[in-house]
């Protein structure tokens, strides 16, 4: 019972965040400041393409740092 | 957004994953028995119809701001994730998907496993596997039909598209009666995550309180902008790969197939 719920969990996890949760994570910091900016006088529209900037870059980068390292190590 | 273009956004979507979808029916059929897979396959239609009969009304309650806010949010982590298999695909820092190849494995499985009966499926390991395929990628096209339909305040023609793209890539599918391979998968793939990365950005920034200069108009600007991001960052990694590893072979542009 315990192995089926944490597969259900990890389906639901994979599905839901995949695997960068990073990304994930900054998605929701980016929405949370807007809607603390967007209270105030200062435009807030420009908050998610710019963290979107930010977390496609990176991303990318930690994933084609490992497979760089990965690759190094195995033709060393 | 009009209801073409809702058409238009779902339609494709879905047919990325009903690619995926009937390369796994065929493996099932071919290496085992069509009737258990067909069974399969029904089986999980009516599990994901119940879905999106039960979870539709639902969503659509939800107060719209509450709504652009959730499911941008969703679609924005969505998008990103297929926006980057996308951009590692096509600059050869992952293997494009190859639908020929999958197939094969799929079908050397399907051969290697025993035959079991349970109830009236005759084979219980080529229902499974394609109930548990169609499931896996069909949850992907009710989350879309879902949120573009439910912010659009117009799930039916959602379902519709969806519906259409499933329909055609079986038609397809069954008629070739071999993997769709000539589908330009990762071009498609990264259409899909510029698209959802998109209206993530615009409808989760709405939905957290933001106004967007011109309205819906910005989509026009948000689109573009997102899908350069992604050639721009396609067009780095190859250089780099290429001052790495020499010339990047088989890949065209953000073109090819693919899935982790």
């Amino acid at each position: 019972m315990t192995a089926r719920l944490k597969a259900f969990g990890l389906f639901w996890y994979d599905f839901i965040i995949g695997d960068d949760w990073t990304v994930a994570a900054g998605v929701v910091i980016a929405l949370a400041v807007v809607a603390v900016v967007s209270r105030t006088s200062v435009p807030a529209w420009w908050i998610v393409p710019v963290a979107v900037a930010i977390l496609l870059p990176m991303s990318v980068w930690r994933v084609t740092r490992t497979l760089r390292h990965e690759e190094s190590a195995s033709s060393s | 957004m009009s209801a073409w273009a809702l058409f238009a956004a779902v339609f494709l979507a879905c047919s990325v994953e009903a690619v995926e979808a009937t390369t796994i029916v065929l493996a099932a059929g071919t290496a085992r028995d069509w009737r258990s897979a067909l069974i399969g396959l029904s089986a999980a239609f009516i599990v994901l119809a119940a879905a999106v009969a039960a979870l539709g009304p639902a969503i659509s309650a939800l107060p719209l701001q509450t709504l652009r806010l959730v499911v941008g949010g969703f679609l924005l982590v969505f998008g990103l994730q297929w926006l980057r298999k996308a951009v590692l695909r096509a600059s050869g820092y992952k293997a494009l998907h190859n639908e020929d190849e999958i197939f094969r494995k799929q079908l050397a499985a399907a051969r290697a496993a025993s035959t079991q009966r349970v109830g009236f499926v005759a084979d219980w390991y080529a229902f499974t596997l394609s109930f548990k395929g169609v499931l896996l990628e069909g949850l992907e096209v009710v989350f879309i039909v879902l949120t573009f339909g439910a912010n659009q305040n117009n799930i039916p023609v959602a379902a519709l598209a969806a519906g259409a793209a499933v329909l055609i890539v079986a038609v397809a599918g069954i008629l070739l009666r071999s993997p769709l391979a000539r589908v330009p998968e990762n071009t498609m793939k990264f259409a899909v995550g510029t698209l959802l990365t998109a209206f993530g950005i615009f409808w989760g920034a709405e939905g957290a309180g933001a106004t967007w200069p011109g309205a819906d108009a910005a989509l026009l600007v948000i689109i573009p902008l997102t899908a350069l991001l992604g050639i721009g960052l396609t067009a780095v990694l190859r250089a780099q790969r290429r001052a790495v590893t020499g010339p990047v072979s088989s890949v065209a542009p953000p073109v090819g197939t693919a899935r982790s």
